[in-house]
C-alpha cells in the first residue's frame, strides 16, 4: 500500500482538477469521511471504488458544496466548494444515484429548463438540449414525458442534463443502478467517449468491480471513510501483493480488481 | 513559477468565460434571463397549470359570484339613512350579508389560508422525493433561491388572483349599482387586497415551512390543515371556555370589567383570522373606531362618524405587523432549515 504523502508527491507534479486534502465529516460519533486525500488529475476517468456507505456520496456531496466538511480542503477547479459554491457547480456536473426529472414535462423540457438555469437564452437552450438528447441516443424520444421513461433512458436523459453545462468533470455516483447489462455497456462507452473526445474529467463512484476495471484509468479503493489506496489496476495489485513476499513477475499481470478488492475486504466488509 | 501558472489559469479560465457569455450573446441576440427568474416562471406556470389550482380558483370563483349575489340582492335594504357609513356604500358589496350566504371577506378568511396551503404544502418536500432537489442544487445557483423562488412563484400567483378578484367584485359592482366609487373608497379596497394578499402569505409560508419539515408532502398538508382547523374551530372554543370561568360578575369594577375583555381581546389575537378579520372590518366599515372596549367617557361627545383613510390604517396596523412578523417568522425558519439540510438523492 502506498502511504499518503507518497501518493501526494506523486500527483502534486501534474495538473490536479480535484484535490482533497484531510477532508473530514462527521455525523454525531459516526465519522464519515475520515481524513482523506485524493487527487484527480485533469482528463483521467478516475473510479472511486468502495462498498454501500463507505462515504463515496458524502464525499461527492463536499465536492459540490452540498455538504459542509468538518475538517480539511476541497479544491475543485481551482476552486473551493465551500466558498464558491456557485463557481464549482458551473464547471462540474454531477448525476446522483437516482436522477429526478419533472415527470410532468418532456424529456427535452426537462433539458431546457436544467439550460436556462445554466444562463441560455431561450432559443439556445432549445438548440443545446436538442444537440445532446440525439449525442445520448435519446432522438425521437424527447418529447416524451419523463414519467414514461425507463430507467436506462432516465440515466441517459441524466448524462445530457450533466452535459449541458459543457463541464470540466462529471461526477456520477453509482450512475449505472438498475440499469441491465446491455444498457450499462453502452452507458459506460458513452462516458468514456466523452471523457476521450472533449477531455472531460470523470469521477466514477461504484461498487460494482467489473465497471470501474472497464472504464477507469485510475482507481481509489474507499472503505469506511478511508483510501486505502490509490493507483492502476496493476499497479494496485503490485502493491498489495508484494507486500505478501509473493514474486512480482510470475502472477502480475493478470491480477483484477476482484483479487484486490476481495484481498482487502476478506471476511470483513459487506460487498456486493 | 507557481503565481506565474496561477496567473495563467485565471487569464485562462477568464477569458473563457467572457468567450462563453460571448457566445451566448451573440447567438441569437436574445437575452439571458437570471436563473432566479427562471425558477420563479417555472414554478408559476406549474402553479397555474396544476389541477389543484383550478379547483380552488374555481370554488373561490363560485363563492364570490354567490356572496355578490346576495350582495347586491341586500343592496337597497343595507343602505339606511342617516347611516354614518352612508357615503361608503360601494365598500358594501365586500360586507354585507342576508344570514344565507357569507360575505366576500369571510369567504376570504375562510378560503385564503386553504388556498396558502394549496400552494406551499409540497414546495420542497415533492422536489426531494422526485430526486429533482439534487439535480437543481447541482446547477449553477444559490441554494436559497429555490426556496425564495418557491414562495415569490407562489406569492405572485396569489396577488394576481386577488387583485382580479378584488377588481371583478368592484366591476360588478359598478355594472350593477351604476355609482363609481369614491377615491376614497377605492383606496380602501385596494388595501384590503394587499391585507388578504399579506393574510394568504401567512399561511403559504406556514404550509413551505411544513414542507421542509416533513418529508411527505401528505403530512405536510394535513398538518398545515390541522394548524387552519384548529385556529378557525377549536381555538375559538378554548378562549370561551376560559374567559368563561374567568368572567367578572356584574357587580365588578369597570377596572376589573376592561382587564378582562383586553384579556379576551389579547388571548383572540393570536389567532391569524382574528387579526385579518379585524383589520378588513376597520379598513371596510369606516365607522370602526375602535377594537377594544371603550368607557362610556371616551364616547362621550364623539360624533358617530366615519374615520378618514388614514386613522383607519393606523387603527389596523398592529394587526397588518402582526400578520407580517408572523409570516416572516415562518420563513425565516424554513430558509435556515432548508439551508442547512444536507440534500442527499431522494
Amino acid at each position: 500500500m502506498v502511504s499518503v504523502p507518497e501518493i501526494w508527491k506523486e500527483v502534486t507534479v501534474t495538473e490536479n482538477i480535484i484535490e482533497l486534502k484531510g477532508l473530514t465529516r462527521r455525523y454525531g460519533q459516526f465519522t464519515a469521511v475520515d481524513s482523506l486525500n485524493l487527487a484527480i488529475e485533469k482528463g483521467e476517468i478516475f473510479g472511486l471504488l468502495g462498498p454501500n456507505g463507505a462515504g463515496k456520496s458524502t464525499t461527492i456531496l463536499m465536492m459540490l458544496g452540498l455538504a459542509e466538511p468538518d475538517g480539511g480542503t476541497v479544491r475543485v477547479c481551482g476552486y473551493d466548494p465551500v466558498s464558491d459554491p456557485v463557481e464549482v457547480k458551473r464547471r462540474v456536473g454531477y448525476l446522483p444515484e437516482e436522477v429526478g426529472f419533472y415527470d410532468d414535462l418532456s424529456g427535452m423540457e426537462n433539458l431546457i429548463y436544467t439550460a436556462r438555469l445554466n444562463g441560455y437564452s431561450a432559443n439556445d437552450a432549445r438548440t443545446r438540449a436538442g444537440e445532446l438528447i440525439r449525442r445520448v441516443g435519446l432522438a425521437g424520444e424527447e418529447d416524451k414525458k419523463t414519467g414514461k421513461y425507463s430507467r436506462g433512458m432516465r440515466q441517459r436523459l441524466g448524462l445530457a442534463d450533466v452535459l449541458v453545462k459543457d463541464p470540466e468533470v462529471i461526477i456520477l455516483d453509482e450512475p449505472t443502478l438498475g440499469i441491465d447489462p446491455g444498457g450499462v455497456r453502452e452507458f459506460l462507452d458513452l462516458i468514456v467517449r466523452l471523457s476521450r473526445e472533449q477531455k472531460i474529467t470523470v469521477l466514477f463512484s461504484s461498487h460494482h468491480l467489473h465497471q470501474v476495471q472497464q472504464v477507469c484509468d485510475r482507481v481509489g479503493i474507499f472503505v469506511k471513510g478511508k483510501l486505502l489506496a490509490v493507483g492502476d489496476v496493476q499497479s494496485l495489485a503490485a502493491q498489495l501483493f508484494n507486500g505478501d513476499g509473493r514474486p512480482v513477475g510470475s502472477e502480475r499481470k493478470n491480477y483484477s480488481l476482484d483479487d484486490i478488492y476481495f484481498r482487502y475486504f476478506e471476511g470483513g466488509v459487506d460487498h456486493e | 513559477m507557481i503565481s506565474i501558472s496561477v496567473i495563467l489559469k485565471e487569464e485562462w479560465i477568464m477569458s473563457n468565460a467572457i468567450l462563453s457569455i460571448k457566445a451566448k450573446l451573440s447567438h441569437t441576440g436574445e437575452s439571458i434571463r437570471h436563473p432566479f427568474r427562471v425558477i420563479v416562471e417555472k414554478e408559476m406556470a406549474d402553479h397555474i397549470r396544476s389541477w389543484r389550482f383550478i379547483i380552488l380558483i374555481a370554488i373561490i370563483a363560485l363563492t364570490t359570484i354567490g356572496s355578490l349575489y346576495t350582495a347586491l340582492t341586500n343592496f337597497s335594504q343595507a343602505v339606511k339613512p342617516n347611516d354614518p357609513e352612508g357615503t361608503f356604500f360601494f365598500l358594501k358589496l365586500f360586507t354585507i350579508t342576508d344570514g344565507t350566504m357569507p360575505s366576500f371577506t369571510v369567504f376570504i378568511s375562510f378560503l385564503g389560508p386553504l388556498l396558502g396551503i394549496a400552494l406551499g404544502f409540497d414546495a420542497i418536500n415533492s422536489e426531494h422525493n422526485r430526486g429533482t432537489l439534487g439535480r437543481m442544487l447541482s446547477q449553477p445557483i444559490h441554494r436559497d433561491y429555490i426556496i425564495n423562488a418557491k414562495f415569490t412563484a407562489a406569492l405572485a400567483v396569489i396577488s394576481v388572483m386577488l387583485t382580479a378578484l378584488g377588481l371583478l367584485v368592484m366591476g360588478a359592482g359598478l355594472f350593477f349599482i351604476g355609482i363609481p366609487p369614491t377615491a376614497g373608497e377605492f383606496m380602501r379596497i385596494v388595501f384590503f387586497t394587499i391585507l388578504s394578499i399579506l393574510y394568504v402569505a401567512f399561511w403559504l409560508n406556514l404550509s413551505i415551512l411544513f414542507s421542509v419539515l416533513f418529508r411527505q408532502p401528505a403530512t405536510a398538508a394535513l398538518s398545515a390543515i390541522a394548524v387552519w382547523l384548529f385556529f378557525s374551530v377549536f381555538y375559538p372554543l378554548i378562549i370561551n371556555l376560559i374567559t368563561k370561568s374567568l368572567e367578572p360578575p356584574p357587580t365588578a369594577t369597570p377596572q376589573h370589567m376592561i382587564a378582562f375583555e383586553q384579556f379576551r381581546l389579547v388571548l383572540l389575537r393570536l389567532m391569524p383570522n382574528q387579526l385579518f378579520s379585524e383589520a378588513t372590518t376597520t379598513l371596510l366599515m369606516p365607522s370602526v373606531r375602535s377594537l377594544g372596549p371603550l368607557t362610556m367617557e371616551q364616547m362621550i361627545g364623539a360624533l358617530p362618524g366615519p374615520l378618514p383613510l388614514g386613522q383607519s390604517l393606523l387603527m389596523v396596523w398592529p394587526q397588518v405587523t402582526g400578520l407580517a412578523s408572523g409570516t416572516i417568522i415562518s420563513f425565516v425558519i424554513s430558509y435556515i432549515l432548508f439551508m442547512r439540510r444536507e440534500i442527499r438523492s431522494r
